[in-house]
């Protein structure tokens, strides 16, 4: 499943995806983003559920302004959390 | 002040198939879905609808779910002690006092879904009281990808309330009269509930007719709802879920934007939730009594 956390507004949108069926609950990306915007959760969409990353809720709707200070970097190489997970699970659709 | 009349304000209401027993049923479920405008609590009989109710969420979640269940419940004879799985749902649902368990909204949609219009469900779109999802499904009713929109209440019940309101048409006839128009003006701000008001009321002050403003105000939600289910894309069968999904001026304007004309639901939509929670609930009882 492709959970999109994130918004749409004016200004653009922002949403970090993270397939969870790629993603293996390890906790990589959570350790390397510096704004600690992730965190493991329960998957709540399953009741076979198992351990998965997804933005903490704080962050939800400000995800443009948390992960504005990795974004600089963004076109020379890859950001701290999608860089981190092997899966290649996390995507940002900015 | 003589004049009260809150337009905003549905009616609640309530429904037992009469048919159903509860008393020869193996296994009673109950879905309860805490909107944040509207609480839905489902019960079902082995997996078949039995009894539902329909009421405005309150200011206090708990007392709403206790009150929503009961009101279900009355005439019923079955007592909420009686149901074997309980499980919440929706923006309210950690303050269901007696719910077994959570389960997200999202996940719940496209089960109900699933179920309201049948397995060739493919993408679900829930227009709430104050959050727009968009979820593609499988067969099964699990969810592939999902959307929410929880930022703003533009394009969300929240603000046809607010419009309603405005106008003083009832929340009911809105969609009707929004559709009393040849063709549709431009639309209005479609990015804030407030600035959409008072884009509206200027158009009001200017003189155009209550119908062409409904018009501009739900062909700027249409396009609102429309770009967000952009994102995760659409394939058929297409369906609607939620309170917005009974505006009729909504539905068609994003008939006309998508191109692709949505299910006719064969019960009400806006229980989707609330059965997919008890459908979960089903499931869940099944693995406690060891027959999954």
């Amino acid at each position: 499943m492709k959970a999109h956390y994130g918004y749409k507004n004016g200004s653009g949108d922002f949403f970090i995806v993270i397939d969870t069926d790629r993603c293996n609950g390890c906790d990589d990306c959570v350790q390397a983003c510096p704004q600690n915007v992730l965190e493991l959760i329960e998957n709540e969409f399953d009741i076979e559920g198992d351990k998965m990353a997804a933005v903490k809720d704080n962050h939800r709707k400000k995800l443009k302004y948390s992960c504005g200070p990795c974004k600089p970097i963004a076109h020379t190489k890859k950001i701290p959390c999608v860089q981190a997970c092997k899966k290649e699970a996390i995507t940002h659709s900015w | 002040m003589s004049q009260d009349t809150q337009f905003w304000k549905w009616p609640e209401y309530r429904h037992t198939e009469p048919e159903k027993d509860w008393t020869t049923a193996s296994i009673i479920t109950a879905g309860i879905d805490i909107g944040s405008v509207g609480s839905k609590v489902a019960i079902m009989l082995d997996g078949e609808l039995y009894a539902y109710s329909v009421i405005r969420t309150g200011g206090v979640s708990e007392a709403t779910s206790v009150k929503a269940t009961e009101w279900a419940l009355k005439e019923t004879g079955l007592q909420k002690e009686k149901i074997h799985y309980v499980v919440g749902t929706g923006y309210g649902r950690v303050n269901v006092p007696f719910a077994d368990r959570t389960i997200t909204e999202i996940a719940c949609h496209a089960r109900g879904a699933h179920y309201v219009y049948g397995p060739a469900v493919r993408t679900v779109l829930d227009v709430g009281g104050q959050d727009c999802k968009a979820i593609r499904c499988d067969e099964k009713g699990k969810v592939l990808s999902f959307l929410m929109n929880d930022k703003c209440a533009a394009g969300t019940g929240r603000g046809l309330e607010v419009f309603a309101d405005l106008i003083g048409i009832p929340i009911q006839n809105l969609g009707e009269v929004s559709l009393q128009v040849e063709k549709d003006p431009p639309p209005v701000s479609n990015t804030c509930v407030v600035f959409a008001k008072a884009e509206s009321l200027a158009l009001l002050r200017q003189g155009w007719s209550k119908e062409k403003v409904a018009a501009a105000y739900h062909a700027a939600m249409a396009d609102r709802i429309a770009d967000l289910l952009a994102r995760v894309g659409i394939e058929k069968e297409f369906v609607i879920t939620g309170g917005v999904s009974k505006n009729d001026g909504i539905v068609e304007r994003l008939t006309r934007i998508l191109k692709i004309q949505p299910l006719a639901p064969n019960m009400d939509p806006i229980l989707a939730g609330a059965i997919g929670a008890a459908l979960f609930a089903k499931a869940l009882q099944e693995k406690r009594l060891g027959l999954r």
